[in-house]
């Protein structure tokens, strides 16, 4: 991904955060470099612990890198305190002021900020509105539910208009529905705001409906920086392949390379395309990804051949799980339809068809 | 229907009677040591003094009216009992200050302690309740020993060539506010510091977050959400410090009289058992009143924030 200096709002340069000392030193970042452009919802996506709390902490500067610059807007902002940066957080707890109300946390910032009563009265009015909290604006924090928590807490956030908006899994404490709701709302938010957000969470299914680019994260390094699709079709390394939706992996013999296809012989003797990720050096035997559905089984021969093992329905599609002939695992996502069952059955001998453009030779 | 409510009452019931009688005991000692002596009190300071210390069971409204006021040898006109005005004012102040020097002292230990690792703030509270270990006596003569003229500070001092001679500090108001607020800190970072460690500082970092600087998260968060713990240790200070007797007597060398010796004289040289008794139940209500408005006071002004 190229840089494009002066467009970017966020851009992390070469940072290293180092916590505890000696022995008991850990690299919770590892060298990260990553740029994050004006209006853009931006998701550090990995497991707990590899370091997206962390990468958003340094931005908002309640931790300091141990190396490295962090730029907004081109300025280096590492060294100031917190409360000198335009950049406002959204905490997982929300972290709400339980001694104030609901508009007295939304115009704190403000206040802070030294802005004049009546900007602050109006500027909380228009906020209570874009969260639709207004009739909740003189109640405790701990007098309203969870979801309405998360509105104050946007709200609050977003009213001194930072340029930058942090959020730390703001939606992992709310259940299914509520957080489905939320998604909409925040990405509605960002829409109507303009406001560069940075979004960290875990869960992959809500980063790639979210994002317009996705970071994942891995022990305390960014392996791969792009949008959902190039995320989920066109995965970097095992890992990112692995942590997003659900994948087959293949090993392959690679066997010409160019132009960022490769041609890959499968161990069933069968040669396909596939395209290439990044940064991906040379070798003889190279890991395949095939997606799921991205593949077909047929009656008859296909690219590898195998034994239905199990068939697991899933309302939408059906899962068909095969066992291989080579001894690897393969399985294959089906469309259902209402008038046909999947058409096949434990036991069966099957062929799997890879489908055009749909394997990608991983780096790692 | 009715029977299961008729069930649910009878547990209810029991459960209000396991509930006093689970309190009974406490409830007695309460009342046998607490209540019952202060009513012993009570009814000596409307007595006649006997001529030997005692009392004579004879009504008399005159200790208390002696408390404020002073009857004339001569004349028995009535007028202000300025040297007992100026006991109780010294006293209250000496209380007011030593608070206010425990709370300067005892907030910031308290943040100190609360934001320590886990670990380490099990030893700070430790190390904070040690000198609970010692008699009082002895820790103020441990006092004493520390800013005499030939104690460590002006020892060092002189030997630092900081000074000439020693500075008398000992004996001086100074001494007793040292030895007050040395001896009264812990009951002050103890309840701040409990209010202190169930903070949430993720609301420090959201006020940081929102462009307070450290000063006004200090003021806008931490302190209204430690208020409580700085009232009990303000009221745990307070009290204890308006009735001292043995700290003020040995680092102000008995010079200027405070309430607890007024007290104490009464039932002693003085031999005027209900006036002593009267003074001790007049200080009772005096810090009773100042707690019922500071605490009505706190209330409101956290209604008006909140």
């Amino acid at each position: 991904m190229p840089d494009q200096p002066g467009k970017s709002a966020i851009e992390v340069r070469g940072v290293r955060k180092v916590f505890g000392t000696g022995d008991a030193q850990v690299a919770a970042l590892d060298t990260v470099s990553v740029s994050i452009r004006e209006n853009e919802f931006f998701t550090l996506l990995g497991p707990s612990g590899c370091g997206k709390t962390t990468l958003l902490r340094l931005i908002a500067g309640f931790d300091f890198p141990s190396e490295g610059e962090i730029l907004l807007h081109g300025h280096d902002i590492a060294p100031l305190p917190p409360f000198k940066r335009p950049v406002n957080t959204v905490f997982q707890s929300y972290a709400l002021f339980p001694h104030m109300t609901v508009a007295e946390n939304i115009g704190f910032g403000l206040e802070m900020l030294g802005k004049p009563k009546t900007e602050i009265k109006a500027r909380v009015a228009e906020m209570l509105k874009l969260v639709k909290m207004e009739a909740l604006s003189a109640r405790r924090t701990s007098q309203i539910s969870g979801g309405q928590q998360q509105r104050v807490a946007l709200a609050r956030a977003l009213a001194p208009q930072p340029k930058v908006l942090l959020l730390d899994e703001p939606l992992s404490a709310l259940d299914y529905k509520l957080r489905k709701e939320m998604q909409i709302e925040l990405k509605r938010l960002q829409h109507q705001t303009g406001i560069t957000f940075i979004f960290v969470t875990h869960d992959q299914e809500e980063a790639l409906t979210m994002s317009d680019r996705i970071a994942v994260m891995s022990a305390g390094k960014i392996l791969q920086v792009g949008t959902p699709w190039d995320i989920y079709d066109r995965p970097a390394e095992r890992f990112v392949a692995d942590f997003i939706g659900e994948t087959n992996f293949l090993t392959a013999a690679i066997t010409g390379i160019g132009n960022g296809k490769a041609r890959a012989t499968l161990k069933s003797g069968v040669t396909i395309d596939a395209t290439v990720a990044e940064g991906f050096q040379p070798k003889a035997n190279a890991t395949l990804v095939v997606r799921p559905e991205h593949a077909k089984l047929t009656g008859g021969k296909g690219d590898l051949s195998g034994t239905v093992e199990n068939i697991v329905y899933f309302g939408t599609d059906t899962h068909i799980h095969v066992q291989l002939d080579s001894g690897e695992a393969f399985t294959v996502r089906q469309q259902n339809t209402r008038s046909a069952g999947c058409g096949f059955e434990r036991g069966d001998k099957v062929g799997v068809s890879i489908g055009n453009d749909a394997a990608q030779v991983l780096r790692d | 229907m009715a029977s299961a409510e008729e069930v649910a009452k009878a547990a209810e019931r029991r459960d209000i009677r396991d509930r006093w009688l689970l309190s009974a005991p406490a409830l007695l000692i309460i009342f046998l040591a607490a209540t019952g002596p202060l009513l012993i009190v009570l009814v000596y300071s409307l007595l006649t003094p006997g001529p030997y210390g005692d009392v004579k069971w004879q009504f008399s409204p005159e200790a208390w009216i002696s408390v404020f006021m002073e009857r004339d040898i001569f004349d028995d006109t009535l007028s202000v009992a300025a040297a007992h005005v100026t006991i109780f004012w010294r006293s209250i102040k000496l209380a007011i200050v030593t608070t206010l020097a425990t709370l300067a002292l005892g907030f910031p230990t308290a943040y100190f302690m609360a934001t320590r690792s886990e670990k380490t703030r099990d030893l700070w509270l430790f190390l904070i309740t040690i000198p609970f270990w010692t008699n009082l006596l002895i820790r103020t003569f441990a006092v004493l020993q520390i800013i005499r003229n030939e104690g460590l500070i002006n020892t060092v001092l002189l030997k630092l060539g900081i000074i000439s001679a020693p500075i008398q500090i000992l004996f001086t108001d100074t001494a007793i506010l040292i030895g007050m607020a040395y001896v009264y800190l812990p009951l002050m970072v103890l309840p701040i510091y409990a209010s202190m460690e169930k903070l949430d500082f993720r609301l420090v970092e959201a006020g940081y977050d929102l462009y307070a600087t450290r000063f006004q998260v200090l003021r806008r968060i931490i302190f209204p959400l430690v208020k409580p713990g700085v009232i009990a240790g303000s009221i745990l200070v307070f009290i204890p410090a308006l009735g001292a007797y043995v700290t003020p007597i040995l680092l102000g060398g008995g010079k200027t009289m405070m309430l607890s010796n007024l007290i104490e004289m009464q039932f002693g040289q003085g031999r005027n058992w209900p006036l002593g008794s009267a003074l001790s139940i007049a200080v009772m209500i005096i810090v009773m009143v100042a707690l019922l408005a500071y605490v009505r006071n706190a209330g409101r002004s956290e209604m008006r924030h909140g």
